[in-house]
Order: structure tokens, then C-alpha cells, then sequence
């Protein structure tokens, strides 16, 4: 006895490869490519995610049938408005430098492609709990990727972990820096997330050949 | 039994397995291939890809021989001093700079060529192909382009980024949409920025003094840019002579210093029909439109002489093209025959914008006075644009040329059918 009947289990794991918003669908690449510099950063926002889409698709789907459909847009919006202020006010509250460093991104969460596209695609037609694991399971293939590119960058770029230095220190030359090693400046920067989005897009595609597009 | 019929049975013994392309390389590298086409009409031409780009490395090679003197005599007029009365043979052309430069210098071409080619191997093997010749001059333009003391692993961390993003994703060697080598150089420039920029590592040495001895002073070398880009406006023709960056004598990356042998391998690739003087001729043009512009701005005083950008507007129009890598990247980076515009118009065009835009990235851009590299890498990404208009174009002036012509035999209603058919 499964704990989820396939079906459902495969609402979540679609998403996380096969299916991902991120790599399949290309949505959502705005914040991917800004707030990823960070592997903390990326974790934050990937839990923020994770909570205004899982919340949002079961709110959207319990009002699916009393939401007029000429309006429909600006109801997505309130809730997932709703739902992202309460993440900026308990990061404020609780984690207030990352939230700096996060900014305006956790704001424009609310325009994040992948959260309007699963109210719309899903959640307008499919009962709170399959909306649910299909917005759980959205955020995470979304978060999966984040966190990929944002250990890549961290690790290449600033030689840190979460903020824990792993290489050794690049000022007093300690760990991997006595060797000559030196952090990635490449890495820091935006466009270095495109390329690293694009080699998983790359080594996805080359290994499940079903996923190419026709030219 | 020669090396050749050994190589032929080996090849033979491949066939089809996995390593195939990978021995064929080495094969087709050292001899023509014993094989025959078996259907249709060929015509069997000299000018392959290798020879073509053989004949690329053929006049780069002066830029490099010359660029191991000038980095021993650099790095020896830096420690000693520079010659009151300098001497071609006395002081320049000698074994000790030679010597200082070759060791530098051929670390840098093995890394390059043997991380390069390395790639390329893994990516036939892997795509079943046949081993392509694109790197081959790539392989040559990276050690050129590049500081002469850059960490090794530097340079194959880059290398490895340039094949394989800059090319191998987009098809691998003529589909590539940038410039390999300048992908690599792009790469390293954002990567390790403080060891492609600034006064200390363009003389062998001054990196190392600076962190080991703290002789920062004794041993540094400033390029022409990197010194008018700090705001000195006099004593630039003290400090450097017009001959010196005409020559090459000058500090700067290994290759790209001497102005002479550059136009000489220029003028041998225009010659030998393997790179497009329409493109050398327009970026020239391009740099010196650029250039007058900001020396008439100068002129007339529309810029205040505390302005940052006033020593870099003020340099004489033309002699951008003696420094920096400017005449570099116009003869062998923005002539590439994959990235670069195809039509004889387009040449033009994009040869006068990568001019153009050199000129003005190298003075908007304090941080970094140099903007070939960035130009030529701007101007590949736009040359299918500029290509598509200059088709475009010549389409519309055929139509037109069409709709006002006669058409023979003037059977009214056969004419207008044929009209109709051709548009």
C-alpha cells in the first residue's frame, strides 16, 4: 500500500525531471539566474516558492468553481500577493540580512512564470489535493535546479558553502588556495547561471533524447 | 613497412569501433587520407581545412617568435633598465631573451593545444565523428592573446570552457557562433580578472615579485591603454615611443604587440586569399571614424579636461591601432571566416562596426581599456543579422529589377504568370 496511488506520485516527480519548469518548461528563469549566487539564497527562495505554490494551488483550487472566469487573473494574484507578503514579513522578521540579499526577488515571486502557470494549467481544474502535490511537486523540480545552479556557483565562485568557506582561505592562501587556486570571478556573475542552467538543460536532453525539440 | 602503411592498418583495424575517429585524426594529421570519394563528380581541391588553417598559423608565427623575444627583453629592461641606444641585435634579438621567453612562453602553446585537442578527441569519440581542424588555429590565437604569466591551470580551465561552450554545444568546428579564442579570452578576462588587467602581469615576473619579495616597483609594466587610462595625459611620447609600439616593443599580451608583423601576416593572408580584406580594410576605417570623433570632441572642447575619459579621447585617432590588441583582432580574430559575416556588404558593415566599437569601448571603459576582444564577440553574435539584411536586400533589388523589366517572348499573360511564379 503506497502512501501516494501513482498518479499522484507522478505529479510530483514529473516536475522534478522529466517535466521540470525549469529546464524543460524554461520558466521561471529570471530569479534563476539572479538570486543563484548563493546556495543559501537559492535554498530560501526555493522554500518560498515551495510555500506560496503548494498553498496557492490548494487555495486556487478550493475557490475554482466560484471564481468568475473573466476575473480569474486578479484572484491568482491576490492569493499569491497574500501569500508572498507573509514570506517577506517572516523572512524580515526572522532572517532579515538574507532577505536583503534576496530583495526585490522575493517580491517578484509574484510574477515568477511558474506560479500563474500552474494556477492557470492546474489548479483551475483538478481537486486541492492533486493541486497540492502538483504545486509541491512544481517547486521542488523549480528548487532542485536552483540549488544545483547555486552550489556550482557558490562552490566555483566564492570557494563557500552556505557561507562556510570549504576550499580553505583565498587571503591567508590555506586548503585548495596554497596549490595557486583561485575563485572563479565568472561565477559571480549572472550570465555564469544562464551557462549553468544551460549545460543541465544540455545533459538532460543528451540523456533522455525524448525531451529534444524538433528543430 | 613505413609509418604510413603502419597508419592505414591501423586505421583499418579501427574501423567502426569507437575509438575510430580518434585514430583517424592522427592519420589524416600527418598524411592525406588513402581513401576515394565513390559517387558523384568531385573536384579535388589543395586549399582543405587543414591547409587553410595552416597557412593562418604559418603567419602567426612570427607574432609568436617574436613575442618570446620581446617577453625576455621586457622582462630583463624591467630588472635592468632599457637601453639608452637601443639596438636590434645587441638588445633585443638575443639568446637571453630568447631563452626567458621560450620558457614562458611554449607552456603556454602545450597547455593550449593539449587541452584543446583533448576536448576535441573526447567530443568525436563521443559524437562519432570524424576529428575536426577548427582548433588548430584557435589552439595557436590563445597563448597570443593571453598575459604571459598566467597559471597554466588557468588557461586549461579556460580552454576547456571555450571548446566546449564557446563551440562544441553549437555543433563543434564552422557551426560555432563566437570566436573560440576569444570566447577563452572573454572567459579568462571575467574569471581572473586580476590577472588579465592592470600593470603587473604583462611583464614575465612582475606577478611573482609582487607576492613573494614585495618589489612591486621594480618590476612592472604598464601597457599604452593601461597608462592613459589612469588619466595621464602627458608624457605618454616620453614614455613610450611611436617606433617601439609600432614594432612591438612595447608590454602587452604575448602576440598582439608587433604592429609590423601583424600587417605582414595580415598582408600574407590577403595574399594567399585565406582572410577578407574587405573586413581588415572596414575595421580599420571603423577604428579611425571612431577615433576622429572623440579627438574632434576633444577639439572642441565639448569635454572638461579633468573628465576620465579625456586622456583616452585626446590619444591621436590612429594610433589606436598601434596598441592594445586592436590590429590583433582585425587581422586574425574579426577576419574568422565561421563567425563572421558571409556577404561581401556585410563585410563592411561589420568590419567598420567592430572598429567602431573598439575604439569606443576602449575609451568608455576605464576599468578595462581594451575592447577589441568584446567587439569582435559583440559584432559575431550580430553578423547573421547584418548577413540576413544584406540577402534581404539584394532579394528586393532583383524584385524590383523584375517588375520593371520586359519579359520576351511579350505574350501579355505568359509575361504577368511568369512574373508571378518568379516573385
Amino acid at each position: 500500500m503506497a502512501l501516494l496511488s501513482k498518479k499522484d506520485a507522478n505529479l510530483i516527480l514529473d516536475p522534478l525531471a522529466d517535466n521540470n519548469p525549469i529546464t524543460i518548461q524554461v520558466l521561471g528563469i529570471c530569479s534563476a539566474l539572479a538570486i543563484t549566487a548563493e546556495l543559501k539564497a537559492s535554498v530560501v527562495m526555493a522554500l518560498s516558492v515551495l510555500f506560496v505554490l503548494g498553498v496557492g494551488n490548494v487555495v486556487i483550487s478550493l475557490l475554482r468553481n466560484v471564481i468568475p472566469s473573466k476575473i480569474r487573473i486578479i484572484v491568482q494574484l491576490i492569493v499569491v500577493a497574500t501569500l508572498v507578503i507573509v514570506v517577506d514579513q517572516v523572512l524580515k522578521a526572522f532572517a532579515y540580512e538574507l532577505s536583503k540579499t534576496l530583495a526585490v526577488f522575493v517580491g517578484l515571486i509574484i510574477t515568477n512564470c511558474i506560479i500563474m502557470g500552474r494556477f492557470e494549467a492546474f489548479a483551475l481544474g483538478n481537486g486541492p489535493w492533486k493541486s497540492f502535490l502538483d504545486g509541491i511537486g512544481n517547486a521542488l523540480g523549480y528548487g532542485v535546479i536552483l540549488i544545483i545552479v547555486g552550489f556550482f556557483r557558490e562552490l566555483l565562485g566564492s570557494g563557500t558553502l552556505f557561507g562556510i568557506p570549504v576550499l580553505g582561505d583565498p587571503i591567508r592562501k590555506t586548503g585548495l588556495y596554497s596549490t595557486g587556486y583561485e575563485n572563479n570571478g565568472f561565477m559571480i556573475i549572472p550570465p555564469a547561471a544562464l551557462i549553468v542552467v544551460g549545460i543541465i538543460i544540455w545533459v538532460q536532453r543528451s540523456r533522455n533524447k525524448a525531451l529534444i525539440e524538433e528543430a | 613497412m613505413g609509418l604510413k602503411e603502419k597508419l592505414h592498418e591501423t586505421k583499418l583495424k579501427f574501423q567502426g569501433k569507437k575509438m575510430a575517429p580518434a585514430f583517424n585524426a592522427i592519420h589524416t594529421f600527418l598524411y592525406a587520407p588513402n581513401e576515394t570519394t565513390h559517387s558523384g563528380a568531385h573536384v579535388r581541391g589543395a586549399d582543405d581545412l587543414k591547409r587553410t588553417m595552416n597557412t593562418v598559423i604559418m603567419a602567426l608565427v612570427p607574432c609568436l617568435i617574436f613575442g618570446m623575444f620581446n617577453t625576455g627583453y621586457q622582462h630583463f629592461g624591467a630588472i635592468n633598465g632599457f637601453p639608452e641606444t637601443f639596438s636590434l641585435f645587441d638588445h633585443f634579438l638575443t639568446w637571453d631573451n630568447f631563452w626567458m621567453g621560450l620558457i614562458t612562453i611554449l607552456p603556454l602553446v602545450i597547455v593550449s593545444y593539449g587541452v584543446g585537442l583533448a576536448v576535441e578527441f573526447v567530443f568525436a569519440v563521443i559524437k562519432g565523428h570524424e576529428v575536426e581542424e577548427g582548433y588548430l588555429v584557435t589552439g595557436m590565437l590563445v597563448p597570443l592573446i593571453v598575459p604571459v604569466d598566467l597559471p597554466l591551470w588557468m588557461l586549461a580551465v579556460a580552454v576547456v570552457f571555450g571548446v566546449v561552450i564557446g563551440k562544441e554545444v553549437f555543433g563543434g568546428t564552422g557551426m560555432n557562433i563566437l570566436n573560440p579564442a576569444l570566447t577563452i579570452r572573454a572567459f579568462l578576462f571575467f574569471a581572473y580578472p586580476t590577472w588579465m588587467s592592470g600593470d603587473k602581469v604583462w611583464v614575465h615576473g612582475a606577478v611573482d615579485g609582487v607576492t613573494q619579495s614585495g618589489t612591486a616597483d621594480a618590476i612592472s609594466g604598464e601597457t599604452v591603454l593601461g597608462y592613459l587610462a589612469q588619466g595621464n595625459t602627458s608624457g605618454i611620447a616620453d614614455k613610450y615611443d611611436l617606433a617601439d609600439m609600432f614594432y612591438g616593443f612595447i608590454p602587452g599580451s604575448v602576440g598582439e604587440t608587433s604592429t609590423l608583423l601583424i600587417l605582414l601576416g595580415g598582408l600574407f593572408l590577403i595574399f594567399s586569399k585565406i582572410a577578407s580584406w574587405r573586413i581588415m580594410v572596414s575595421a580599420v576605417i571603423g577604428s579611425l571614424a571612431m577615433g576622429l570623433i572623440f579627438n574632434g570632441i576633444v577639439a572642441a572642447e565639448w569635454i572638461p579636461e579633468y573628465s576620465k575619459f579625456y586622456s583616452l579621447m585626446s590619444f591621436e585617432y590612429w594610433q589606436h591601432l598601434l596598441v592594445g590588441g586592436l590590429a590583433f583582432g582585425i587581422v586574425f580574430m574579426a577576419t574568422d571566416p565561421v563567425t563572421g559575416a558571409q556577404t561581401n556588404r556585410g563585410k563592411w558593415v561589420y568590419g567598420f562596426l567592430i572598429g567602431f566599437m573598439s575604439v569606443m569601448i576602449r575609451v568608455f571603459n576605464p576599468g578595462y581599456p581594451e575592447g577589441v576582444f568584446l567587439a569582435i564577440l559583440l559584432m559575431n553574435v550580430f553578423a547573421p543579422t547584418i548577413d540576413h539584411y544584406v540577402v534581404r536586400g539584394n532579394v528586393k533589388r532583383r524584385l524590383k529589377r523584375l517588375k520593371n523589366a520586359t519579359i520576351y517572348p511579350k505574350v501579355s499573360e505568359g509575361a504577368e504568370a511568369l512574373k508571378t511564379e518568379t516573385v
